[in-house]
């Protein structure tokens, strides 16, 4: 039995006329410990798909099981780092007070701020405890939120786009500092992206998906060597071949169907 | 302002304007100033105030609880919109005669008006603010497993309060409004009354005098309220706009 099994699952939006399939008979399964990356166009369910399995959004049809218990509302061991990051962030709290407010459950008192602490650190923003999210960038309010599900200390991490707004030096530190973390706490991370060199980078599997409504296209293997590194591992003749193979699958699947407007996304 | 008055000083001395109907400033603020050595108008003034603040903690603990209830749902606001709708538009003066009926001319009657006239300001912001909650704030609490009860006070409650503020603003100036309006057409104590007893009685410069009184006292207790806007709300937008401004 795997970590996390996604089974079937289709997601439709609306009704009627209205109705709009966002997932289509997804199946996949995550281990424990593992990396599993997404990747597909704009609009193919990504986000749905993570809405899902963190128990936020009931499916049309399938299910998510996690650890042999199907998840009906987001489970305590689960952290998700929402696309939407800036509007994810409360503005009355500090940075310091909204990475500690999942904490409060866990009644840490005293050591909940000090993790807080610890964990805005983690994401550089040491100096900016005791700002308030209107008082960061872009950049920086995703790492606030990122440094959130970080101190949660989950045991599956959900990132939707984490590192979608951040320059290419911290988004290869955070890159980093995510594969650290599996190595130190042993997370299992589920993890959306657009970028291909980072789904081969971060990965011990991808999950391309079709155009919508997503259904899996290719599920690709990377048996890339740890640890991993931003220079080696992406100097290796593997990676390139990896991100060839994975580009060409993408490339395949926007041409297979006619092409719409938004086709090319982001 | 200083010109103004100076002008208004010298129309009205010169008669350009009856000083039967409007007395030279001076004059107005001389009886001003002798009132304020007098028990009546600040017995006045502390009648019309009660008012003001016993209808605003009223209206506000009935229209804020009722508000966060409606607010987050979607059924009860459906069945409540029209009766709101239908009632909010009604001018509380027109229940004068009503009120009478039932109160007779005391400070209950003052108390019903202000608070019927609170009432909705109050209602609907609070209404706007709890269903103004971001729908992704409140996933992002959902998703580290608050419960319903948290997600209201930590997180709808909060993102409601700049709502309900500006309620509080907009009852607090038609509360002492309808105060005053209570006390010149009912006669319940208060600076309202005194007005009506001083024109009558062809006391024109005291009733000027207490109209300063009363446009002084909306005027403190108006930025009383956007000072202590301005400390809780620092993080709202519209109190950041503020800050750039200056
Ligand atoms: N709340 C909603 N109501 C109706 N339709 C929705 C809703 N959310 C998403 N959709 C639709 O479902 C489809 C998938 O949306 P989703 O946000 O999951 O895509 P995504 O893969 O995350 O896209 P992106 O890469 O742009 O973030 C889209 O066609 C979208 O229009
Ligand atoms: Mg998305």
């Amino acid at each position: 039995m795997s970590l996390l099994e996604v089974h079937e699952l289709s997601k439709v939006y609306g009704e009627g006329a209205a109705a709009t399939p966002a997932i289509s008979e997804l199946t996949f399964a995550v281990e424990e410990r593992e990396f599993v990356c997404v990747i597909g166009p704009s609009g193919c369910g990504k986000t749905t798909l993570l809405r899902c399995v963190a128990g936020l959004l009931a499916p049309t049809a399938g299910s998510v099981v996690l650890r042999g218990k199907r998840v009906a509302r987001p489970p305590d061991e689960m952290a998700l780092v929402f696309q939407e990051y800036n509007r994810s962030l409360f503005p009355w709290m500090t940075a310091r007070q909204n990475v500690a407010f999942p904490l409060r459950r866990k009644r840490l008192g005293k050591q909940g701020a000090a993790r807080a602490e610890t964990a805005l650190d983690e994401v550089g923003l040491g100096r900016f405890v005791d700002h308030y999210p209107w008082q960061l960038s872009g950049g920086m309010q995703q790492r606030v939120a990122i440094a959130r599900a970080l101190a949660y200390q989950p045991s599956v991490l959900l990132m939707d786009e984490p590192f979608a707004s951040v320059d290419a030096q911290t988004r290869a530190d955070l890159e980093d500092l995510i594969l650290q973390l599996r190595q130190r706490f042993g997370v299992t991370v589920v993890f959306v992206t657009h970028d291909i060199d980072e789904a081969v980078y971060l990965g011990d599997r991808i999950v391309v998906l079709t155009r919508a409504p997503g259904r899996i296209r290719e599920t690709v293997l990377v048996g890339l060597p740890e640890p991993r590194d931003q220079i080696e591992t992406k100097a290796l003749a593997e990676f390139t071949r990896l991100r060839t193979h994975v580009n060409r699958v993408i490339k395949q699947e926007a041409a297979r169907q006619p092409a719409s407007p938004d086709a090319q996304g982001s | 302002m200083l010109a103004a008055l100076s002008v208004l000083e010298s129309v009205t001395r010169t008669e350009l304007i009856s000083s039967r109907h409007f007395p030279p400033p001076t004059k107005i603020f001389s009886t001003l100033a002798r009132e304020l050595g007098s028990a009546t108008l600040w017995s006045d003034l502390a009648n019309t105030l009660g008012g003001w603040a016993l209808g605003l903690a009223l209206a506000f603990a009935i229209a804020v609880p009722l508000g966060i209830v409606v607010g987050s749902s979607a059924l009860l606001h459906r069945l409540l919109a029209l009766p709101i709708e239908f009632l909010r538009p009604i001018p509380s003066v027109a229940l004068v005669p009503l009120v009478v009926l039932v109160y007779g001319t005391g400070f209950q009657s003052k108390l019903f008006l202000v608070v019927f006239a609170c009432l909705w300001p109050l209602l609907i912001q609070t209404i706007y603010g709890v269903q103004d909650t971001d729908p992704v704030a409140m996933d992002t609490a959902r998703s580290f497993g608050l419960g319903r009860t948290e997600r209201l006070v930590l997180v709808t409650l909060p993102g409601a309060v700049p709502y309900i503020a500006t309620g509080l603003r907009i009852s607090s100036s038609v509360a002492l409004m309808l105060a005053v309006t209570a006390e010149l057409v009912i006669g319940s104590a208060g600076l309202g009354r005194s007005i009506n007893l001083a024109g009558e009685g062809g006391a024109v410069e005291l009733m000027y005098a207490l109209i300063v009184v009363i446009g002084v006292t909306g005027w403190a207790l108006n930025s009383v309220f956007a000072r202590i806007e301005r400390r809780v709300l620092h993080w709202h937008v519209s109190v950041r706009r503020l800050e750039h401004a200056r």
